[in-house]
């Protein structure tokens, strides 16, 4: 039988197995499960269906507890059912996998296994998370390639029907689940002979109905409950037989045969790896290369870890095994071993007791750890392992793949060590997110995999930040199945999309000697050689390379490409790589092109079109000469002057050598320092803002706006300026109460994201050339040497504090207000970023922040370097993230700590200033230790103002040295506690797919709570982090993703619904709509004692917008209604007035003007008018009615 | 009494025809046109410009920050079927040619050459009767020769005429250096008819906000009179029919364009602001007129007042200028007239 070969990454090829095998699908994004949720939602609102011929139905649910709610429930009432999830996201399931489990009910959740957030949150794979769901009871099936997922989707999926036991089909977070692989498509026959139609009909007829009812999920009390959690035993008991009959039949439908635990490696071998996931991959090809030369090393590769059979573990392991080496990719602190090395010591040593082992002597058994966080896993290191492994002693407990120098934990191996076979073509290409080269390689890859008889391998390494990201894609093929599960070190083809990347990394230590190397230069190719750096130089001649150059730029401008150059550099590695006849090749990379964007219109076809025909007159092979002659050396990754942490650390992951980091030099408790972007220079704007001071009127909106803090303002003394650089620009300031000082306004050149937001807010224009305004763009780089001292001596120059002549009340006065968020990795452009900015000016010296996962835990907290920084007194935002779902909580946690914290502080200062109620309870009173004037205005202190913070900042530095040096325990109490004196401010920051999905259960819990804690919602109206998936706060009629058809529900009313408990603070607010009431409400949340919740339209890459417009749609969406602008102050109904302020007019423009600027909408009108015609009127109805409503509202009276 | 005419080998029922407007956006807009007795539809203009732009601007969207960051490789469900492209357009004259009996015009505002004839060929084999070629064309650049331009006009209609059957208008500009040999060169190159003129939209400014702004403002019978004046020129010296457009409201501009030469008037505006109707009620007033003065048909009157056939043709020509110039008086009142 014929089966289409196809290249999908792991995602895919599971979720085209859980698609045809179910019939109720709950998804909630979480990385790196998202896609197989996407895949289904897309392929059921296409209409395509199981192998019953029924469409499956989707439904996206608020959190992944929810999910297994919906899954348990569905099951329950005999649907097949299944899910999708990972790391944090299989937490919220156990609860329901125990139930689910207790139940005997059928069915399978698809896991792409991923780290846990410990000390740190970490997205990529390892399988902490399915380790701490192993007790749950369900089956757990290893697939360690793309391949094997989808064959043991199919495999668990069958399994489960015969055992009624639940499984877990696990593949390896983003190695697997986002690794393009050349696999073999089951076709539907193969997916109907192995499911037993009677099996899914006594699952339906398992059923709840109320035609035959039965009561299930009783209460049991201790008479009961222990027989009957016993009563399961024997569908455990029979699992494996019948997980290896599924195997054989698949086998036999197939022709894959796999077995419980599959044994590679020598009959004779004395010493054998046992592990499971993608590792085993890496062993697998490892120990092929050792036995060729003559070594007796095997690998067991767990298949079905549970449950766990004895039997067949014993069977499966040479007899001649001496040493076993049982890897674990997941820590468990503070036990015997990692789970599968307990599981084989218990194996063995019960194997040996009760005579089933095939050795009559106890083997060496030793436990180690790997891969944690997608760590590399490569034959060096397992090399390194069978070395230690062959020692008469080898170490047990240990790590392999990172350097241990804390407790020693690791073994050696040599990382030049290499097993690639020569006639595996090993392709990297580094380019930016921008640029394409990723989506160009994934069809790249495809090309290869589907058109020639090469087996094929991509994959791809992102950057953490979200703006002028780098990629670096890892291209395999070759003539024989590809095992390697690591990545490339010794590449045969470079492709260095973006000519700077040379300066900054070391690209060229992956390349192996007589390699091709391919640059997109901006220099003609005479002088591209004289352009390179010396050390690429070096590399270049020392490992006698092949050189081509092109200027990509130039030929994707001419086919109208802007900066994609995907498509040329991709003609031009065809070309060059040869794998392909030339003709061949460019036909093929049409095809793919006409595959790709077809749909998107023949105006994009032809474009890239063009681009392709044009790639190849422009490629140029360069001449290398004899010797290096270039002076260009390779900057530091940091400046000197950084701090040493930074130099010692930051910089190794920012240059990508973190990983040769020991142990040691990381923090144990993951606390790391405050305010490190700014070391980090990473000058991607190729223009950036040039200030005119002659036509700026200092209104400071531009720096308001500013998503990455670069524009700043400050008003200074002429005296200031005597040592100011050449070029420093200033000019008088125009503020009332500064006389005849100066302002300056300056831009973080190499900060800057280029994304031209404060151009498009600047209102001052040059009266006479009105295309010319205050702030102009102005290419980068002649900037740049200049821009840098200017911007040193301003950040040098006094900042402008809060006084009686100067209060951050507004937004002219804002712009001198320091922020202490700045340089973010957010999107260019970002819509989130300018409140959070707002809100560290106004009140960050005094504030912590919980920030729920999400875009603004990555842009907040994503090593290696943080923005949330500290003003010159070292004072600044504390920041943490917790989880997703806990967020409210998690800030409410912290306010409680601070009211505890302040009740205790001032009982103490009671006590010990003699004073109050409890000074009784001091010292059996002696002379008091504080002066009771001083305790007085502590405790008095009006702290609603700046100045009256800076004064208590003051009595609390008087108070300290009060104590200082006291040994009576509540002084020394009393010191360590004194700071809380001073006003904090606890904010709660995230989401909506926190605050109105997720999160939103506890959300509601903390503003009922009444406390004082200040929550913003960054409302971008999608799960942006994940990819834009559709949530609550969705909008009618805007496509995302799991709303691929249009949402068809309004957006839920938040701040409405915060409003009715009365006494908590509410403001919705569009920064680019009303600037004045966005301060205003930023002023006032923090003000109210109480809970406040400002929800802030945030516009997002994920709209489909062009990004420098943002600000423009923000106020579309208000002159619409669709965002109306209002301030519900609860303080209001004591002076007798309406708490609520509507703070926008009446709609001038319909929702369409609006919405239709924005790919989001735009894309159902373009796939399904009248559907989008209909949803469109709804959404302008609903905006109407809610208009209404809310004009009542502001009618009424106090 | 006839008031039929032939509009480049269309045989319509009288000479008011609806020209591309919003009017014929969508089939129901147009049955309405028949129902208000249309004698036949310019459809709105097919933009090759938005075309490509909807399919860049899709492009461009689906792929900005795609491929950038792990957690979010793309921001938009892949795609279903999209609708870009022509095929609204061409489904809207298939439906057309299906719902009324009236001959329907495509219209082809094109920017590339590959577009003018690819858009062109779908347009026949959807159905169209006719094809009016929309060539808005504005040389902002000075380098660029008069001849280069009129080049541009021919090369897109000879591409056309190569890859199309139907009968074809050029719809062109007034800005010639020499209107009349651009008219005949037209009909050379296989312009069956022209279609005079295409009102070109001059943008205003906004003094408050000092932006350059878009402005469209629908036309007066003031402007009948450039038309009017080329129909009557080149009418019997270029073979190839005549279409006014712009300024015609009423019957007297209609009946002044028919004898200027003009084939069929075209009209947006006047329907516009006041309603299919007028369509009926001009018709009337055609009727009215032409019983009262005597007149059988419209083929009678067509060109009876162009050049050729006045008395003095020399009131289309310079002399004409003087006499216009020399006529103004001022108003007694003081006040400029």
């Amino acid at each position: 039988m014929k089966r289409p070969q196809v290249t999908i990454d792991g995602n895919e090829a599971i979720a085209n197995v859980a698609h045809k095998t179910n019939e109720v699908i709950a998804i909630y994004p979480i990385t790196p499960s998202s896609p197989m949720g996407e895949f289904s939602d897309i392929w059921s609102a296409k209409g395509e269906k199981n192998i019953w011929g029924t469409v499956p139905l989707v439904q996206e649910m608020q959190a992944e507890g929810g999910a297994a709610g919906a899954v348990h429930g569905a099951l329950q009432t005999g649907a097949l059912t299944t899910t999708f999830t990972a790391s944090q996201g299989l937490l919220l399931m156990i609860p329901n996998m125990y139930k689910i489990a207790g139940e005997l009910t059928s069915t399978v959740f698809h896991i792409a296994a991923r780290s846990l957030a410990a000390q740190g949150l970490s997205i990529f794979g390892d399988h902490s998370d399915v380790m701490a769901a192993r007790s749950t009871g369900w089956g757990m099936l290893f697939a360690n390639s793309v391949q094997e997922a989808q064959d043991f989707a199919l495999i668990s999926q069958a399994a489960t029907l015969g055992s009624r036991v639940p499984f877990m089909n696990i593949m390896d977070g983003f190695r697997t689940s986002h690794e393009v692989m050349k696999i073999e498509k089951l076709l539907d026959e193969d997916i109907r002979a192995l499911i037993d139609d009677d099996l899914v009909r006594a699952h339906r007829a398992r059923g709840l109905s109320p035609d035959h009812p039965v009561i299930r999920g009783t209460a049991q009390n201790p008479d009961v409950y222990f027989q009957a959690r016993e009563t399961v035993n024997p569908y455990y008991l029979k699992l494996p037989a019948i997980v290896q009959s599924a195997m054989d039949k698949f086998a036999a439908q197939v022709g894959r045969q796999y077995k419980l635990f599959d044994y590679v490696g020598a009959p004779d071998a004395e010493r054998v790896i046992v592990l499971m996931g993608s590792g085993a991959e890496a062993v697998e090809e490892t120990v092929n290369y050792l036995l060729q030369r003559g070594e007796k090393v095997g690998v067991l590769k767990v298949r079905l870890y549970r449950p766990f059979s004895l039997e067949h573990f014993l069977s499966a392991l040479p007899a001649s095994t001496k040493v076993i080496a049982a890897l674990d990719r997941s820590k468990e602190p503070g036990s015997t071993g990692e789970p599968l090395y307990q599981d084989v010591v218990t194996a063995i040593s019960e194997g040996l007791a009760s005579g089933n082992a095939s050795f009559s002597d106890m083997p060496t058994i030793v436990g180690g750890r790997y891969g944690l966080s997608s760590k590399e896993f490569t034959p060096a290191m397992i090399v390194g392992l069978y070395g230690e492994m062959a020692k008469q002693n080898p170490k047990n407990h240990f790590t392999v793949g990172i350097n241990d120098d804390l407790t020693h934990s690791s073994i050696a191996y040599d990382p030049n060590f290499d097993i690639e076979a020569d006639d595996v073509v090993r392709a990297m290409f580094w380019g930016l997110g921008s640029d394409g080269t990723v989506g160009a390689n994934k069809n790249s890859i495809k090309i290869i995999g589907e058109e020639t008889n090469f087996q094929a391998q991509g994959y791809f390494v992102y950057d953490s930040k979200k703006s002028g990201a780098r990629t670096i894609s890892h291209l395999r093929f070759g003539p024989r199945r590809i095992n390697s599960s690591y990545l490339i070190t010794e590449a045969n083809f470079v492709a260095v999309h973006q000519f700077g990347f040379l300066e900054r990394y070391d690209i060229l230590k992956d390349a192996a000697k007589g390699a091709t190397l391919l640059i997109n230069s901006p220099h003609e190719a005479a002088e591209v050689w004289n352009k390179l750096p010396r050390k690429v130089q070096e590399q270049i001649i020392d490992k006698e390379l092949k050189l081509y150059s092109i200027n990509a730029y130039d030929v994707a401008k001419e086919a109208g490409m802007g900066n994609r150059i995907n498509t040329i550099m991709q003609t031009c590695f065809f070309a060059i790589s040869g794998v392909l006849p030339k003709d061949e090749a460019i036909e093929k990379i049409k095809e793919a092109i006409r595959k790709t964007y077809g749909k998107r219109g023949e105006a994009v076809v032809r474009m890239n079109f063009a681009a392709v025909d044009a790639a190849l007159a422009h490629l140029h092979q360069i001449d290398i000469p004899g010797e290096i002659s270039s002076t260009i050396d390779m900057p530091p990754v940091v400046p000197e002057e950084a701090p040493e942490f930074v130099q010692n650390v930051t910089a190794l992951m920012i240059s990508g050598d973190g990983d040769l980091l020991p142990v040691s030099a990381l923090p144990d408790d993951g606390t790391y320092p405050s305010g490190t972007t700014r070391w980090e220079k990473r000058n991607i704007a190729q223009e950036i803002p040039l200030w005119d001071p002659d036509v700026c009127i200092q209104c400071g909106k531009c720096v308001l706006v500013c998503p990455h803090s670069v524009i700043r303002a400050k008003i200074v003394d002429t005296e200031d300026l005597t040592d100011a650089p050449e070029g420093f620009l200033f000019t008088e300031a125009k503020f009332k109460d500064f006389g005849d000082k100066k302002y300056t306004l300056q831009v973080a050149v190499e900060d800057c994201t280029g994304c031209t937001l404060c151009v498009e807010v600047c209102p001052a224009k040059n009266k006479s050339q009105v295309g010319r305004k205050a702030i102009n763009m102005e290419p980068q780089l002649p900037l740049r040497e200049q821009g840098k001292k200017h911007w040193d001596f301003f950040l040098d120059l006094p900042e402008n504090p809060q006084n009686e002549h100067l209060k951050f009340s507004n937004v002219k006065n804002v712009q001198l207000a320091q922020p202490l968020f700045e340089f973010s990795g957010a999107c260019a452009g970002c819509g989130e970023t300018p409140y959070l900015k707002l809100m560290s000016q106004l009140f960050g010296d005094r504030s912590i922040i919980a920030n729920a996962t999400g875009c603004s835990s990555i842009y907040g907290g994503n090593l290696p370097t943080t923005p949330w920084t500290t003003n010159k007194e070292g004072r600044g935002p504390a920041w943490s993230n917790s989880l997703f779902e806990d967020n409210a909580e998690f800030g409410l946690g912290m306010r409680l700590t601070l009211d505890k914290q302040n009740e205790y502080a001032r009982e103490l200062l009671r006590r010990l200033s003699g004073t109050g109620d409890l000074a009784a309870g001091y010292n059996g009173g002696e002379e008091p230790l504080i002066d009771a004037h001083l305790a007085e205005e502590l405790l008095s202190a009006d702290q609603s103002t700046e100045e009256g913070i800076t004064a208590q900042r003051q009595q609390v530095k008087a108070l300290k040295a009060a104590l200082q040096g006291q040994n009576d325990p509540a002084a020394r109490d009393l010191l360590s506690l004194a700071d809380v004196l001073v006003k904090k401010s606890i904010w709660i920051v995230g989401g909506d797919g926190w605050a109105y999905d997720i999160g939103y259960g506890g959300l509601d819990h903390v503003l009922a709570s009444g406390r004082n804690v200040n929550i913003v919602v960054l409302d971008t109206e999608v799960y942006s982090n994940t990819g834009g998936q559709a949530s609550k706060a969705t909008s009618l009629g805007a496509v995302a993703k799991f709303a691929a058809g249009g949402k068809s529900t309004p957006k839920k009313d938040l701040g409405m619904m915060a409003t009715s408990y009365g006494y908590v603070y509410v403001a919705q607010i569009a920064m680019g709509a009303n600037d004045a009431q966005t301060v205003k409400a930023f002023l006032e949340a923090e003000a109210y004692d109480g809970p406040s919740l400002i929800i802030a339209y945030s516009h997002c890459i994920a709209h489909g917008i062009n990004m420098a417009k943002g600000l423009e749609q923000q106020k579309l969406a208000t002159s619409s209604a669709y965002w109306p602008l209002y301030r519900f102050d609860p303080r209001l109904k004591d002076q007798d007035k309406n708490p609520f302020q509507l703070d926008s007019r009446a709609p001038k423009i319909p929702f369409k003007d609006y919405a239709l600027n924005e790919n989001r909408y735009r894309m159902l009108m373009q796939a399904n008018p009248d559907a989008a015609e209909q949803l469109f009127e709804q959404a302008q109805q609903a905006i109407t009615e809610r208009w209404q409503r809310y004009e009542q509202l502001a009618k009424t009276e106090g | 009494m006839d008031l039929t005419t032939n509009y480049m080998g269309l045989m319509l029922k009288h000479p008011i025809v609806p020209s591309a407007s919003p009017l014929s956006q969508d089939v129901n807009k147009i049955r309405k046109l028949e129902d208000a007795g249309a004698s036949a539809v310019v459809l709105t203009s097919l933009f090759e410009e938005q075309i490509e732009q909807e399919s860049r601007a899709l492009d461009h969207y689906l792929s900005y920050g795609t491929h950038s960051f792990a957690e979010a490789l793309s921001y938009f469900p892949e795609p279903q079927d999209y609708q870009i492209g022509p095929e609204e357009y061409l489904k809207l004259i298939s439906e057309a040619k299906e719902a009324v009996d009236i001959p329907i015009i495509g219209s082809l505002n094109g920017i590339s050459p590959s577009g003018w004839t690819r858009y062109a060929h779908l347009i026949e084999q959807a159905g169209a009767d006719g094809l009016e070629l929309n060539i808005y064309y504005i040389p902002t650049d000075p380098n660029l020769s008069s001849a280069e331009v009129e080049k541009m006009y021919f090369d897109v209609l000879r591409n056309v005429r190569e890859t199309v059957d139907l009968p074809l208008a050029v719809k062109l500009s007034p800005y010639f250096s020499s209107t009349g040999n651009m008219a005949l060169r037209l009909a050379h190159s296989g312009a069956n008819a022209l279609v005079l003129f295409n009102r070109f939209y001059q943008p205003d400014f906004d003094l408050e906000e000092l932006e350059v702004t878009p402005q469209l403002q629908l036309s007066n019978s003031h402007e009948l009179r450039l038309p009017l004046h080329w129909v009557a020129i080149l009418h019997g010296r270029v073979p190839a029919d005549f279409a006014i457009t712009s300024g015609v409201h009423n019957h007297i501009d209609v009946l002044k364009s028919l004898m200027a030469g003009a084939k069929i008037t075209m009209m947006a505006s006047e329907l516009l602001k006041n309603g299919l109707g007028r369509i009926k009620e001009i018709l009337a007033d055609i009727r009215n007129w032409m019983e009262e003065n005597e007149y059988e048909s419209v083929a009678q009157m067509q060109g009876s007042m162009s050049q050729l056939n006045v008395a003095n043709p020399q009131a289309f020509e310079r002399a004409n200028y003087m006499k216009v110039l020399q006529s103004w008086r001022p108003d007694p009142t003081g006040r400029l007239k």
